[in-house]
Order: structure tokens, then C-alpha cells, then sequence
């Protein structure tokens, strides 16, 4: 799977982007989040907050249930900030 | 139409492009959002957020009557005063224009996947989704 970082997810892990291959025990967005979280302290600081943090797969944004498999580009960042006041 | 670009847009000129030749447009509703307060940089996802725009699009003439609809968004560091938005819409009525305008920003600022750093002296920041943002969203569902 393909994982895209933006923003201060972007920042805190300290790569834009990178391809991982899926654990097993990793079937869905929540599990994800779990996985990555552990993969040391930047992923740690990005995710902690997890209620500011969003998904999107191939696009799409998804819920924690969203299935994923081993092709998916799965895109995480902050709440979108975009337009004007 | 949607566009997503670094570069300056003149706002006439978009509408005239927009609009001209036509005679059944009997209101043009035009919103240019601007850089408030100190200069800003624009990040974005780019593939999700011209599909995005193109669906908020889509959803406005579904809504409304529209004649003709365009969405530009720059990225990249702006000015304060810059321009950062334009979003446009072209109808027989003004009622019908007016409401697809303000969906359309709405929607965009809680959903286009767009992040904005604003440059502070103390050192640059990123800015906070709002919740009254989520709430003039919430009014159109």
C-alpha cells in the first residue's frame, strides 16, 4: 500500500509519502492507524490525536471501518483548511 | 470548471471567458477569498482535490439551475491581500446564483483536501479547522 502524509502529518513522521507492505492483522482504516502509530515517535506524535486526523483511500474520503487492501494509496492528514474566511 | 494553480487569476476576466457570448445569464455571482493577515502556503493533495472540486461542481448544478460554474484555487505561498479563491456561478436568476456561491465555498472549505500554514512572526503555524466552518457546511445537507 501506498501511504501519503499532508500537513503536519506530512511534518511530524518526517516523509511525504512511502510504500509499506500490509500486515495481515492490518484490514481496515482503524487498524491502520494503530499499525503506523507504533512504528516510532513521529508516527507516535502524528497520530496521537487521533480525533484530527482523516483518511482518505484512491481519493475517497473513509471512515476507521473502510476495508484496505495491499494496492490501495491510502492518504492521511489534519482536517482540511482550504477557501478563504 | 475547475482549476488548481500557483499563478495570480484577474476575476473579470475569468467571468468574461466564463460567461461570454451567452444571453440567458441573468446573474453572475462572483466570491475572490483573499490572504487575511499575514502570508500563508497552501499544500495540497492534488489528484483528490481536483476530483473533489469536480464533484462539489457537479453537486451545485444538480442543486441549482446553473448556466456555468468555475472553481479556481492557488497553492503554494501567498501575500497578505493575494487572492486565494474564486469560485463563480452563472444563472437565470440571482437567488439561484447566490445560494450555489456559497455552497460551493461552504463545502469546499470542509471537504477539498487543501491545508493552509500561515506565516506568524513567532514562526509559522498551521491553521485550525473552525467549527462554525463545519456548521455553514452542515446548512446545505
Amino acid at each position: 500500500m501506498r501511504l501519503l502524509y499532508f500537513a503536519w502529518v506530512r511534518e511530524k513522521i518526517g516523509i511525504s509519502e512511502e510504500v509499506r507492505a500490509r500486515p495481515v492483522a492490518v484490514t481496515n482504516v482503524g487498524e491502520l492507524l494503530d499499525w503506523l502509530e507504533a512504528q516510532g515517535p513521529g508516527y507516535a506524535a502524528a497520530l496521537a490525536q487521533r480525533r484530527l486526523v482523516r483518511v482518505a483511500v484512491d481519493g475517497e474520503a473513509v471512515d476507521c471501518r473502510h476495508t484496505i487492501s495491499d494496492d490501495d494509496e491510502i492518504a492521511i492528514f489534519p482536517p482540511v483548511t482550504g477557501g478563504a474566511s | 470548471m475547475i482549476r488548481i494553480q500557483h499563478e495570480d487569476f484577474d476575476a473579470s476576466r475569468e467571468t468574461a471567458a466564463l460567461i461570454g457570448g451567452r444571453t440567458d445569464v441573468g446573474a453572475l455571482v462572483t466570491f475572490s477569498g483573499l490572504v487575511r493577515d499575514v502570508a500563508i502556503e497552501l499544500e495540497h493533495y492534488p489528484a483528490m482535490a481536483q476530483r473533489l472540486l469536480e464533484q462539489l461542481e457537479a453537486d451545485a448544478c444538480r442543486r441549482w439551475p446553473l448556466k456555468a460554474c468555475l472553481i479556481v484555487h492557488r497553492i503554494g505561498r501567498l501575500e497578505p491581500g493575494a487572492r486565494i479563491v474564486l469560485v463563480a456561478t452563472a444563472a437565470s436568476h440571482r437567488r439561484d446564483a447566490f445560494d450555489a456561491a456559497q455552497f460551493l465555498m461552504d463545502d469546499l472549505k470542509t471537504r477539498a483536501p487543501f491545508w493552509k500554514r500561515e506565516f506568524h512572526a513567532a514562526g509559522p503555524r498551521w491553521v485550525d479547522a473552525a467549527e462554525k466552518d463545519v456548521d455553514a457546511a452542515r446548512r446545505w445537507r
